[in-house]
């Protein structure tokens, strides 16, 4: 099933993004509210490494689309991108009956991104330090630290079943005026 | 999105010329065999360069820990060299830049074996 994602017709300054097509199952929502401050995307999609691909194209663009700076978009999309990995590999299991979602809401504070899956759940406080000693060698493990690492605040949140991740990237501060 | 390799020799050093993405799925794999196939061929002197690798994921640098165990394992040695600053940062934030053995000039990293 080919995805489209279109941002309605809107009475703003903005481009418009460039169609966004894959071959994964998914389907996709975009909302603008047209005080033209929020924006929000979601998406739905099949627990596949292809649908991992097409998340993070998308956070990519909708971070750039949200104003984040070209240092901080790739820190951005590698934080979603282990978030949807963790979703599909260690959620779903890739299990063809599952489905994950992505949700995108830029406002004039933050980013905030919502990833949920439909897998047996996710205790974060049983996860290992990949920093210590014991760890460091080990070819796995890493992926929620890197999403610590590159977002401001990371959320976790019990579906029964499943898990959400919320990751939010505030804005920089504006500059105060010489 | 996938990764490519190139392999040549360098006064007994084996080169494994990266580009491209090491990520979860192909990237890694493809890396994965690569090592394994130079230490299948007897290498054990072995530099990974990463000039023009784009982006690593976190299996991407999980597949360059379990490298690094596979050819010390086998007696070997393996380096890193040209990372650019993205894979630097990750390397620096994992506390992985203490564990690998780091070169900017080839030159010097082949002389270093």
């Amino acid at each position: 099933m080919r995805v489209s994602l279109t941002f309605k017709a809107y009475p703003s300054k903005l481009p418009s993004l460039p169609q966004l097509s894959t071959e994964s199952a998914a389907a996709a929502k975009v909302t603008r509210l047209p005080d033209s401050t929020t924006s929000r995307t979601s998406l739905t999609l099949a627990s596949s490494l292809e649908s991992v691909n097409t998340v993070e194209k998308t956070t990519e663009e909708f971070a750039v689309r949200a104003g984040f700076d070209e240092d901080t978009v790739p820190n951005i999309v590698m934080a979603v991108r282990e978030a949807a990995i963790n979703a599909v590999f260690h959620g779903n299991a890739y299990d063809p009956a599952k489905r994950f979602t992505a949700s995108f809401e830029a406002n004039s504070d933050a980013l905030v991104i919502r990833i949920a899956d439909q897998g047996p759940g996710l205790d974060p406080t049983t996860l290992p330090d990949p920093l210590a000693p014991e760890n460091i060698l080990r070819g796995s493990g890493r992926g929620i630290f890197l999403i610590r690492a590159f977002m401001d605040e990371v959320h976790f949140r019990q579906l029964h079943p499943g898990t959400e991740l919320t990751l939010i990237k505030h804005r920089a501060p504006a500059q105060p005026a010489a | 999105m996938s990764m490519k390799v190139a392999t040549r020799q360098v006064d007994g050093v084996t080169i494994l010329d990266l580009s491209g993405r090491i990520t979860l799925g192909e990237g890694s794999v493809t890396l994965r065999d690569s090592v394994r196939d130079v230490l299948a061929k007897g290498s054990r002197k072995i530099l990974l360069n990463l000039a023009d690798v784009s982006y690593i994921d976190s299996s991407g640098v999980g597949e360059l820990v379990s490298a690094f165990t596979s050819v010390k394992n086998a007696g070997g040695e393996l380096k890193l060299l040209n990372l650019t600053k993205k894979v630097n940062d990750l390397l620096q934030i994992t506390k992985l830049y203490t564990v690998f053995d780091i070169w900017d000039n080839e030159a010097s990293a082949v002389s270093a074996f």
